[in-house]
């Protein structure tokens, strides 16, 4: 036990609230600059007292922005829709897909485990422009352009490997005894893995789920994406 | 209770055999004890028998039936790990009942066969708690109710008292055989401890480089120990192990030490002129007075008082360590000269070249489990 006098402790505690009110404010400002109009946004200096307009959350929600230039049509409701489904339905596929192969990497070392391992995760190493092109066509003669089955397959190349990667590396923390001791005291391999294995790694697993989540919208999605809006119309 | 038998098992590991055509088998309600060096292919062994690493060659037959299709968990073992390895996740009391509710018992049934084998190992007071708030002694004692919980009738015990501080594991070495003997079962137990090994064991398996080296009692390792390897594994303080020549007399053979000599007598003429290693256990070597016969005489170099006994680092004339122990409390040299005694009915010939014995030549001399 270490022991931490009064004046350390207030030391810490200010320089925590400094660090986090200057990489915080940013995000505040964005939040406040919501309820603002252009006007009051742009006008200088700045400043915090303003009064306070839903207009920018009911134009985002309606769909029609009514500004003095006129009136703008935005289908953000449908895009935001078309992103939550893409990315929930796509790292659940990567979920079922990637935790069962995690598992077999991680205990199970079979002739090239590691080579086949590898050669998932170099599919994050190429370019994605590499494979736009050849997808595109491919996916234009099997007739999976501009589906969500087609978006969400491509973007297992995406998840998949992270999934695998990183679930493999908490399964592999795991004690294997611990495994061994369920199975001999009578439990199915499948009760093991359900009992032992994926709650012991458990803790880790908010990570994979977060991370490609949030990808849909970069490099290869927002390539790919780009057809979308064409094709559509 | 059950029997265990394992025929020409052999386990390699890339290039590296870990057990070499081993073969073994435990009578019903026995306890064997597996003894050797860390390396010795005692833990993998064990963990064959398990169903969780599947041998290269061999067979393994529980109570009579052949394993090799057998999952682990059909086996009906109950097995305790030497890092316990218990569920992380889940309460002392869910850890012990793991191997009940594979079998779907009801609730009271299990709560019921928890709280029993939680009482006999004193550990019904700390059900509730996660492995992390258990200290390292709960956590042994949860590890074997665990194993002990499915009243199994092979219980493989993995070196359980390894990683407990001494005093415990000197308290467990008193309480096992009980409860080995309470439980019925038949039980393969690994250690690195000879102490725990002859304490615990009906027999001993000494393993080495993955082969078993002798077998036997307790007493039958400790009064006639295969090689000189053996006999320094047993033992505490080590045997004394000195290069001699055994020569031949009117009275039969003897060897010298320090120009005197002891008779070894009943030991076969062969010895005579051949490089031999005599075994000569600590406790068996007595001070003596000068004038005694057969008196050897040394030089004290140091003494280590231990609690139950005195042990005594002589030199003797020709420079040669040897250890004496004897009991705490008998008056014994300091320092300076002194003079010993040995009593060739005790001693063991050993062949120098190939380390084997050749005999021991008092298969009376008496052992005891602390050997002191």
């Amino acid at each position: 036990m270490e022991t931490t006098s009064t004046f350390e402790k207030i030391f810490r505690g200010t320089a925590l609230t400094l660090v986090v009110l200057f990489f915080m404010f940013p995000i505040f400002w964005i939040f406040l600059m919501s309820f603002q109009t252009n006007e009051t946004i742009l006008r200088i200096p700045p400043s915090v007292v303003f009064t306070p307009t839903f207009e920018n959350y009911q134009a985002l929600i309606t769909g029609k922005l009514t500004s003095a230039a006129g009136t703008l049509d935005i289908a953000f409701m449908r895009n935001l829709g078309n992103s939550v489904f893409l990315s929930v339905a796509s790292v659940a596929v990567a979920l079922v897909l990637g935790v069962p192969a995690a598992y077999a990497f991680a205990r199970h070392k079979f002739r090239g485990s590691e080579d086949i391992a590898f050669t998932l995760l170099s599919f994050r190493f190429a370019p994605p422009l590499l494979v736009l092109l050849p997808l595109t066509q491919y996916f234009q003669w099997l007739g999976l352009s501009d589906t969500y089955f087609g978006l969400i397959w491509v973007y297992q190349l995406i998840c998949l490997p992270l999934i695998l990667w990183i679930v493999r590396g908490y399964f592999e923390d795991i004690s294997a005894d611990v495994e061994y001791a369920y199975r001999i005291a009578g439990h199915s391999w499948f009760a093991t893995f359900r009992k032992i294995a994926l709650p012991l790694a458990g803790p880790g697993s908010p990570l994979p789920v977060c991370l490609p989540s949030s990808l849909p919208g970069t490099t290869l999605s927002s390539r790919w994406c780009l057809h979308r809006p064409t094709s559509s119309r | 209770m059950t029997t265990l038998q394992l025929k020409n098992i052999v386990k390699r590991y890339k290039s590296q055999t870990v057990l070499d055509d081993l073969s073994l088998s435990v009578a019903d309600g026995e306890t064997l004890v597996l003894f050797g060096p860390s390396g010795a292919g005692k833990t993998v062994l064990l963990r064959m028998v398990a169903g969780v690493i599947e041998p290269d060659e061999g067979r393994i037959l529980i109570g009579g039936e052949d394993m090799a299709e057998v999952d682990a968990e059909h086996r009906g073992i109950g097995m305790a790990f030497q890092n316990f390895a218990l569920f992380p996740h889940m309460s002392a009391f869910d850890n012990i009942a793991s191997p009940l509710t594979a079998t779907r018992s009801s609730k009271e049934v299990i709560s019921a066969g928890v709280h029993k084998v939680a009482k006999l190992l004193k550990i019904d007071h700390v059900l509730t708690h996660h492995p992390k708030a258990l200290s390292n002694g709960q956590k042994q004692r949860t590890a074997l109710a665990r194993a002990l919980a499915g009243s199994p009738p092979l219980l493989l015990l993995d070196d359980p008292l390894r990683n407990v501080d001494a005093k415990l594991r000197f308290e467990m070495r008193l309480e096992l055989p009980r409860l080995l003997a309470a439980q019925g079962a038949t039980v393969v137990y690994v250690t690195q401890d000879y102490k725990e090994a002859m304490a615990l064991g009906d027999r001993i398996a000494v393993m080495s480089q993955g082969r078993i080296r002798q077998i036997g009692t307790p007493e039958e390792i400790y009064n006639a120990p295969a090689d000189i390897e053996i006999a320094r594994l047993f033992g505490d303080p080590t045997i004394n192990l000195l290069d001699v020549v055994p020569k031949e007399g009117p009275d039969g053979v003897y060897v010298e030490l320090s120009n005197v000599k002891i008779a070894l007598s009943g030991m076969p003429r062969t010895v005579v002129g051949k490089t031999c290693v005599i075994g000569l256990r600590p406790e068996t070597i007595v001070f003596a007075d000068a004038g005694s016969p057969g008196a050897i005489p040394v030089t004290v170099e140091a003494e280590t008082p231990l609690n139950e006994k005195t042990v005594t680092l002589v030199m003797t004339v020709r420079r040669r360590e040897v250890l004496v122990s004897r009991p705490a409390g008998m008056p014994g040299p300091v320092s300076g000269p002194a003079h010993i005694t040995v009593d060739g009915r005790t001693a063991f010939l050993f062949d120098k070249e190939s380390g084997a014995l050749i005999a021991s030549v008092g298969a009376s001399a008496t052992c005891n489990g602390e050997a002191a």
